[in-house]
Order: structure tokens, then sequence, then C-alpha cells
């Protein structure tokens, strides 16, 4: 079972997202000084949005649609980040094999 | 402290991506040498845990909230240039997905978040366990102060952007944006200092494996 501690810190990273809904929602650092010294108007808009804010679309629910947002990011970056891992190591074990 | 787009002028923007290019570049050479079977199931946890803890905003003083960068648990658990590869993914996903954080500015947040706070947060962990040695205390305060670090000097490069790029005078922006992050990194350090502690409770060797 030792191969499987990865599965419980994922498990832990979901119930990390699941707690979304409770994060402040005051301006973070940069946001706050952006307002208060009065350039907070200088930034765009983004020209597309998939899931804007953490906010799943088409869902009533706030805290749901936080919570789902969440759980997608955090299996999409498991995924990215292992397989980018997965495959940098990989080519290296090839590299090996071929000298 | 994700800059969106309309913050920084277009020299800052070309400047910022090509460094971060180049820093990107080198730690996917670095991991292809050097990252090994064991680091792959990690590079993927951290960078789940990074983006999940990131959304939980913390209440800091006077309306203001501030949240985990992650870059120093990373980078004291990988080594900095794994580090860098993680904040990147990290980065371009809520770049591209949650459009947190401008498309023109990814350069400038992979830079700041990514290389400035993995290196300056490796490098003072390493220096605090080379002075207290690499028990726990050691560990832990080498990693508050890391974390503490990482989110400072982030913040003091963001601050040296805007400015540059003109959208605040130095004298303003600079000491706000450091004011405000000295008290964020407190949490950074506490945050870090606590996964850091479960991990020496849980899975102590994993700050044993080769760092990159």
């Amino acid at each position: 079972m030792k191969s499987k501690w990865w599965l419980i810190s994922l498990a832990v990273c979901l119930l990390v997202a699941c707690l979304s809904p409770l994060a402040s929602s005051s301006p973070d650092g940069l946001e706050r000084v952006a307002e208060d010294k009065g350039f907070i108007s200088l930034a765009g808009a983004a020209p597309f949005q998939v899931i804007a804010d953490y906010v799943f679309p088409g869902i009533e629910n706030e805290a749901l649609a936080t919570i789902l947002a969440g759980i997608i990011g955090t299996l999409i970056l498991f995924g990215v980040a292992y397989g980018l891992a997965w495959l940098l190591k990989s080519r290296r074990g090839e590299r090996l094999r071929e000298t | 402290m994700h800059i969106p787009d309309g913050f920084l002028n277009i020299a800052t923007v070309a400047t910022t991506y090509a460094v971060s290019a180049g820093g990107v570049g080198n730690a996917v050479r670095v991991a292809n040498k050097k990252l090994g079977e064991k680091q792959v199931p990690l590079m993927g946890i951290l960078a789940a845990f990074i983006f999940a803890a990131q959304m939980l905003n913390f209440p800091i003083a006077g309306g203001t909230s501030g949240h985990f960068l992650g870059a120093a648990l990373a980078a004291i658990l990988l080594g900095p240039w794994a580090a860098v590869l993680i904040m990147s993914c990290v980065l371009l996903a809520q770049c591209l997905i949650f459009q947190d954080g401008g498309l023109l500015a990814l350069g400038a947040n992979i830079f700041n978040m990514g290389l400035i706070a993995s290196f300056s947060s490796y490098y003072i962990y390493r220096l605090v366990t080379l002075l207290m040695g690499d028990g726990r205390r050691g560990i832990l305060v080498g990693g508050f102060a890391g974390a503490w670090v990482s989110v400072f000097l982030a913040a003091i490069f963001c601050a040296l952007e805007l400015a540059v790029s003109g959208a605040s005078p130095m004298g303003i922006v600079l000491p706000a944006m450091a004011g405000v992050h000295a008290l964020i990194g407190i949490g950074e350090g506490l945050i870090t200092g606590a996964v850091l502690s479960l991990v020496l409770a849980t899975r102590a060797d994993l700050l044993q494996l080769q760092r990159i």
C-alpha cells in the first residue's frame, strides 16, 4: 500500500478544494494596493473566459460552482504536472538505454 | 499577486516573457537530466495542492486577503528548478482556464512567483538548515523563513515591474506592496511550516529526495 500515498494525498488536495467557498473574498495584496493607489482601472478584461474567477459557469449555487471549479483545477494540475514529469523522466530513461 | 493585463507596458511584458521562457526552458533541461521516477507523483501532488491551497484566501489586516503561493514548499521538497516547473503549470492553468493573471502578464507572473520565489526560498532554506542543522527545528525554521522571503521578494519584483511600466510611481507602489506582503508572508510561512511538519510526521523520506 506504500505506493498509494499519492492517492491519499490527492484526496487531501480535493478536500482542500472543497473548502474554497470559505475563502476570504476581500481583495488580495496586489488588488488592494492597486485600488488604494488608484491604478486598478488599468486592468483589462480577459479576451475569453473559461471558468472565470474560479466560479463554474451556469450553476446558480455559488459555493457549489466554486467547489466544482476547485475540483476541476486540482485534477487538471495533478494530471498536467504528473504527465510533464513523466515525459521528462522517461525521455532520460530512453536515452540511457540507447547509449 | 497575479498581475492582470493592462498593468504592464510592452517592454516589461517582452522582457519578463524572455527571461521566464529562458528559465522554464532551463528547468525542462535540468528535469530531463535529473528528475527521477520517485519525484513524478510528488510533482503532480504539489501542483494539485498548490492550486487548491491558492484558492483559500485568508484575511489579513484592513479588509485585505492573502493567499498561499507554494513555491517555497515545492522548492524545499523538490528543488528550485522542479518548483519553477510546478509553478509554471499552476500559473498557466490559472491564466488560461480561470482568468486569474493576464495572458500578457504571464511572463511576469512566472518570473515573480516561479523563478524569484522558488530560488529565493530554496537558498534561504539551505542557509538556515546549514546553520541550524537539518533536524526538525532547522527544517521548520528554514521553511518559514524561506516562505516569508519568497512572498516578500516576489512582491518587490512585482512592484518594480509596475513602477517601470508607469502604473504607479516607485515611491508609492514599492512600500505599499512590501508592507502588505510582509504580512501575507507570515501566512505563507505558517502554511509551509505546517505542511513540512505533516510531511516529517508521515513521510519523512520525501525530504531526503534528490533536489533539482
